[in-house]
């Protein structure tokens, strides 16, 4: 609350110091602002800018990062009760410490004796370091902004270069901002592969990766650091490829063929209404296709292969037909399919707009030769199309082998190595969300391995892009 | 004044080249029978109207030069010939253009067989991302008219040989279509549009992306084939017209405005308007 | 000479073509058949997805209100302490004597009526009570939602035909029902608690007010961090960056970044915000930052094809009468590119709108019953609210998780027929 007043505050003196900035400029030159070097209003952005921003970031990064500077210091000089508590027990007494002086909600720990004393002391440290924190990060603002008046004031005249100044602020801005996407995939990385390193030190890499086995849910005692759960992704993998490939199964063809036909048969009228339907195909959220398959879906697909089975049953085919009776909803089939629905129109427009690429000329030589029109599709249009709706599938694939919600409620737990679509089977995706959803101890190998299926998943998809969009941009290259 | 001298000026230029290429023209006088017969043809593109009332007749081995400036509908005259019109959303042919004897647009007939008869050549030289054999070898792959392997490789070679390229090209056939230079590209097109053996060949300015030479190349290959095709070119370049060609038609603003053999064009024209533009006054 | 092997006549050409036409033609017809087909078949997915979730949710619009008498026994609530009372009770009591049955001794019948009517009707009576202590001993009508699974009753989806045993209502309570309903104490309306509600473990008092109000800030979190970033970057890269290794590698990176699977932003989020920066959990200030992320290639990619779209001489205008590259950029460039910008923010900020994967990561997973009461509080929001109902074992939630999606969809078609508008509006073709 206190920061927001402050940054208020702020904002008005630096408005001040606008007007004043303006102001002097002008009134060196004598009110006449042609003379000046730039227009008036940049001295006076250019006070400002000094008096508001380095204060505003200090300010800020203190009310970010207070609380972790407040509860590294409360941890100094712990008395002989608390420094003999565990770990744990001692994290959770700094917390309530920090709960009791803040006013939050403390833990049900039952504190007596020394501990109840020590917890009181350390209370009412953390009101006093939390009120130092405060205060000087505060003063220490209004220092800077005094600062900034102090650096930026004196050099206001008709011969400085304000304008090309706050330019450079300017343009100090925009770096931050591109450099915002790059941070991005540093804290992608950095976050994956730190949490991931943590994860292969309790289980070797290759067992992760070549391991046949798995099965994180196995209890593990409190006092064991590694646990015993068998963390062999081989399964998640073979899951994951299975749904991917009975969605592409669905998808590509569908999707290349109504891309072909909007683009070389349909009139614009069809296009027009077409186009867009499809589109809201592609914008309904995953979590709608994932209701969709577990709600409409798997029970019709399960009913389905139920009946087959009761009409085979008896006959040659019997032990078919007994698999067939016990067909669950949350068979891969299902999500695949689904997804496949979902990548209908992803698949469609790129394949439209890599088709939509190929010179008409090319079209016109072939109708020109009495080619019919499926023939000039088939025998120029694709191949000159062919490696750019290569990468459209590729892209394709990344998108199944990343989607989250239509496993999670649609495929199952059970991590299975099997390629039957009719069993259950699980993925990555659904591992990473049911392993972080629910309680997290952040030292526990089964917390840490969604990191590692996190990393892998990072990995696979990023080499599909990289390779998808390098074919992309030599194609369009080809044509342009 | 000085607009008169630049008319001058622009006269001297372009009629320089006429009288040479004219008295090459006078050599070969049209002849044969009519191949392709217009009659009042009107095309329109949605509402606007591209074409009126066109009527000409076109005869059989020989070239027909279409000229006028750019947006007279010669080469919509020259799409009609064949229906590629019928690939733009929109566009309306109405009248009779017969091949020989036949109306084109009768529903009898199916524009795949008209198109195998009358073979195009496009502005711009479009080899299809396939190697130069299979170039050749679409027309007959898709039509079925070879039998076997060792016919299409004739009818290869021998479209290749008199679209002159055979020479050139004889060791890489097996390579893409599209790393040909330009000039030769075009010759490649020209190779495929013959390998079906089409009655008509149709050019819609083969030559305004080609350099000096490779354009007296194929002109050169044009005025070999005359003798055994009907061809009809649209040409941006007086000078070419009357390099290759033994008929011309001049169009302007949609309008056919008159046509004859082209030494009498380019020597005698009826209309003051075909004598403007030869003369460089206009187009 | 191989012209001998050419078919040269006319009339050969003519007739080897012919003799295949009707061949090809039959392929192309196919071929066309495949087109008209796969888009058929596309087309009836949307509208079978579609069509499903409105017959499984439009139901939830309708609810049966019940209107009851309950009279405030004296005896039976202590006034010092009114909470202690056993309100739902006393509604069944008031239920049974509007059905004209006396309760049996081991309260049976109580809480049978207890099954059918929303506990909803006590919680009322004891806010009344609290509020207003003299109403003790007097006898005021309540009215409130009947219990899910009877609304299930009257709205035909628990049938009478069904074996006792296999319903969760047996006949008795049916009956009593159908009595209700004609005595007219049970009327049906609009369902406008399920928009003024927010979650609730009971199906008929569950809302969606909650995760509207959830969406909307973390929306506004993600619009605010996002569209200036995005926008500044895409202008910086287009406009200003020399173009060097540098930029290149960050062209790169963005058009990847704009593919990476969502989920693996909610690890980021985790691991960074919840874990180094101690954002709050579950909070829309959390969800909106980890949505920030997740949405600012794609606005980057769109802001740079609008300003790509500005006419270089546009540009070179501005700099020609002695606009600084800044004053060119901001005066012209933008305002000029806006509409292509404000486009694509929409666009983007829809699909983040309906994103449910990295939310889950971050803990937005929780049962929160009410409105979030700040940036930093607990909130969930519409998409996470659809998953939470979808994996509720009680049937009353499968109607409200298709409700849920009614509602996410129309909020999503608000936003990009926003976007349509704005392209239509001030589109502006060079």
């Amino acid at each position: 609350m206190l920061t927001w007043i402050a940054l208020t505050a702020l904002l008005l003196f630096s408005l001040a110091t606008y007007m004043a900035g303006r102001r002097k400029a002008l009134a060196t030159t004598g009110g006449k602002s042609v003379l000046l070097h730039s227009l008036p209003g940049y001295y006076g952005s250019y006070a400002a800018l000094w008096v508001g921003v380095p204060a505003a970031l200090l300010i800020l990064l203190f009310a970010m990062f207070g609380g972790r500077l407040e509860a590294g210091l409360l941890r100094a000089d712990p008395p002989a009760a608390v420094a003999a508590l565990t770990a744990p027990q001692q994290d959770v007494f700094y917390d309530d410490a920090r709960a009791i002086a803040h006013g939050g909600q403390p833990s049900e720990t039952i504190y007596a004796g020394d501990l109840k004393t020590a917890l009181d002391a350390k209370a009412a440290k953390s009101t006093q370091l939390g009120d130092l924190i405060q205060f000087g990060s505060l003063a220490l603002g209004a220092v800077l902004a005094l600062v900034g008046i102090l650096i930026a004031y004196p050099r206001i005249g008709p011969q400085f270069r304000a304008r090309n100044k706050v330019e450079g602020w300017v343009a100090g801005l925009f770096i931050v901002c591109s450099v915002t996407a790059i941070l991005t995939t540093a804290g992608i990385v950095a976050s994956l592969v730190w949490e991931s390193w943590r994860f292969f030190q309790a289980v070797p890499i290759h067992e992760f990766l070549f391991g046949t086995e798995w099965n994180p849910q196995i209890a593990m005692r409190a006092d064991q650091y590694a646990g015993t759960g068998a963390f062999g992704a081989v399964p998640l993998f073979i899951g994951t490829f299975l749904i991917m490939m009975i969605a592409m199964v669905v998808a590509a063809p569908i999707g290349l063929y109504s891309a072909i036909y909007l683009s070389e048969y349909a009139n614009p009228l069809t296009r027009s209404v077409v186009k867009p339907l499809l589109e809201i195909l592609a914008g309904v959220p995953t979590v709608v296709y994932g209701f969709f398959a577990a709600l409409t879906v798997g029970p019709i697909f399960r009913s389905f292969f139920n009946w087959i089975g009761a009409q085979l049953a008896g006959g040659s085919l019997d032990g078919l037909a007994q698999y067939l009776m016990q067909v669950q909803n949350q068979m891969a089939l299902v999500a695949g399919a689904v997804m496949g629905i979902m990548l209908i129109p992803f698949v469609s427009s790129l394949s439209d707009d890599i088709i939509n690429a190929v010179p008409q000329s090319l079209r016109d030589g072939s109708l020109a030769m009495g080619a019919t029109r499926s023939e000039t599709v088939k025998k120029v249009v694709l191949p000159a199309a062919l490696p750019g709706i290569m990468a459209a599938m590729l892209l394709a694939v990344s998108r199944a082998v990343g989607e989250t919600m239509i496993v999670t409620m649609a495929a199952g737990l059970q991590a299975k190595t099997t390629l039957n679509p009719l069993d259950t089977v699980t993925t990555v995706t659904v591992q990473i969300v049911t392993l972080l959803t629910g309680d997290q101890e952040f030292d526990s190998p089964k917390t840490l391995s969604a990191f590692g299926l996190g990393l892998t998943l990072f990995v696979v998809t990023l080499m599909l892009n990289i390779v998808a969009l390098r074919i992309v941009q030599k194609y369009r290259e080809q044509y342009d | 004044m000085p607009s008169q001298r630049d008319d001058a000026m622009a006269h001297d230029t372009a009629s320089a080249p006429v009288h040479i290429a004219v008295d090459r023209a006078h050599a070969s006088q049209p002849a044969g029978a009519i191949k392709i017969r217009a009659r009042d043809v009107n095309v329109f593109y949605g509402d606007k109207q591209a074409l009126f009332d066109v009527s000409l007749d076109v005869p059989e081995n020989s070239v027909t030069a279409l000229i006028g400036p750019s947006g007279c509908g010669k080469s919509t005259f020259l799409r009609s010939i064949n229906r590629m019109n019928d690939t733009i959303a929109g566009c309306k042919v109405v009248g009779r253009i017969e091949l020989d004897g036949e109306d084109v647009n009768d529903r009898s007939i199916d524009p795949v067989v008209l198109r195998a008869r009358v073979g195009m050549v496009f502005q711009k030289p479009n080899p299809f991302p396939k190697t130069i054999f299979e170039n050749v070898a679409y027309g007959p792959r898709i039509h079925g008219i070879a039998t076997g392997k060792a016919e299409l490789e004739a009818i290869v070679e021998s479209s290749l040989k008199r679209a002159g390229l055979w020479a050139e090209v004889a060791d890489r056939l097996h390579q893409p279509g599209t790393g040909l230079s330009g000039g030769q590209q075009q010759r490649l097109v020209i190779a495929r549009a013959i390998a079906v053996s089409p009655e008509v060949i149709l050019m819609d300015e083969p030559c305004s992306a080609l350099d000096p030479i490779a354009t007296a190349r194929i002109e050169e290959l044009i005025d070999e084939l005359r003798n055994q095709y009907c061809i009809v070119i649209v040409t941006h370049s007086m000078a070419q017209a009357a390099r290759v060609s033994q008929k011309t038609a001049f169009f302007h603003l949609g309008k056919l405005v008159e046509a004859g053999p082209t030494g009498e064009i380019f020597t005698n024209p009826r209309d003051s308007r075909t004598q403007d533009y030869i003369t460089g006054r206009f187009g | 000479m191989t012209d001998a092997a050419l078919p040269n006549a006319a009339a050969n050409l003519r007739q080897v073509v012919e003799a295949r036409l009707k061949k090809r033609h039959a392929q192309e017809m196919r071929f066309r058949l495949y087109g008209r087909m796969a888009i058929i078949v596309a087309l009836s997915f949307l509208a079978l997805l579609l069509g499903r979730i409105v017959t499984q949710g439009y139901s939830t619009f309708i609810d049966y209100q019940i209107a009851v008498p309950v009279h405030l026994d004296a005896s039976r609530i202590d006034k010092a302490d009114p909470t202690g009372a056993n309100y739902d009770l006393l509604v069944a009591e008031s239920v049974l004597a509007k059905l004209g049955e006396k309760d049996d001794e081991f309260g049976e019948k109580s809480g049978k009526v207890m099954e059918i009517m929303s506990n909803d009707l006590g919680f009322q009576l004891l806010k009344m009570v609290r509020e207003d202590p003299t109403l003790i001993g007097k006898t005021i009508t309540v009215t409130g939602p009947v219990k899910s699974d009877a609304a299930l009753y009257f709205k035909g989806q628990i049938k009478r035909s069904t074996p006792q045993d296999s319903r969760k209502l047996d006949d008795q309570q049916l009956d009593w029902m159908d009595k209700l309903k004609a005595s007219g104490a049970v009327t049906s309306g609009f369902n406008v608690s399920f928009l003024t509600n927010s979650d609730s473990t009971e199906p008929e008092q569950a809302g969606v007010l909650g995760a509207i109000v959830g969406s909307a800030m973390m929306l506004l979190v993600t619009a605010c961090l996002a569209v200036p970033i995005g926008v500044l970057a895409a202008t910086y890269l287009e406009e200003f960056a020399p173009k060097n290794r540098w930029t290149d590698i960050i062209e790169v990176n963005i058009n990847n970044l704009a593919a990476v699977p969502s989920i693996v932003y909610g690890l980021l989020g985790l691991a960074v915000f919840i874990n180094w920066l101690a954002v709050p959990r579950s909070s829309p200030l959390l969800g909106g930052m980890v949505l920030a992320l997740m949405a600012l290639p794609t606005i980057i990619i769109a802001t740079r094809s609008a300003l790509k779209a500005v006419p270089p001489s546009i540009r070179e205008a501005a700099l020609g009468v002695g606009a600084s590259r800044t004053q060119t950029v901001f005066h012209h460039v933008l305002p000029l590119a806006m509409p292509g910008v404000m486009t694509g923010a929409i666009l983007s900020l829809a699909h983040a709108l309906g994103e449910t994967a990295p939310l889950l990561m971050i803990g937005m997973i929780s049962f929160v019953p009410g409105v979030p009461e700040g940036f930093t509080g607990a909130a969930t929001v519409l998409p996470v609210q659809v998953f939470i109902w979808e994996n509720a074992s009680e049937r009353g939630f499968h109607e409200r998780t298709a409700a849920a999606i009614i509602v996410l969809l129309v909020f999503m078609i608000v936003m990009n027929l926003a976007a349509i508008l704005v392209r239509r509006r001030f589109e502006r073709r060079w």
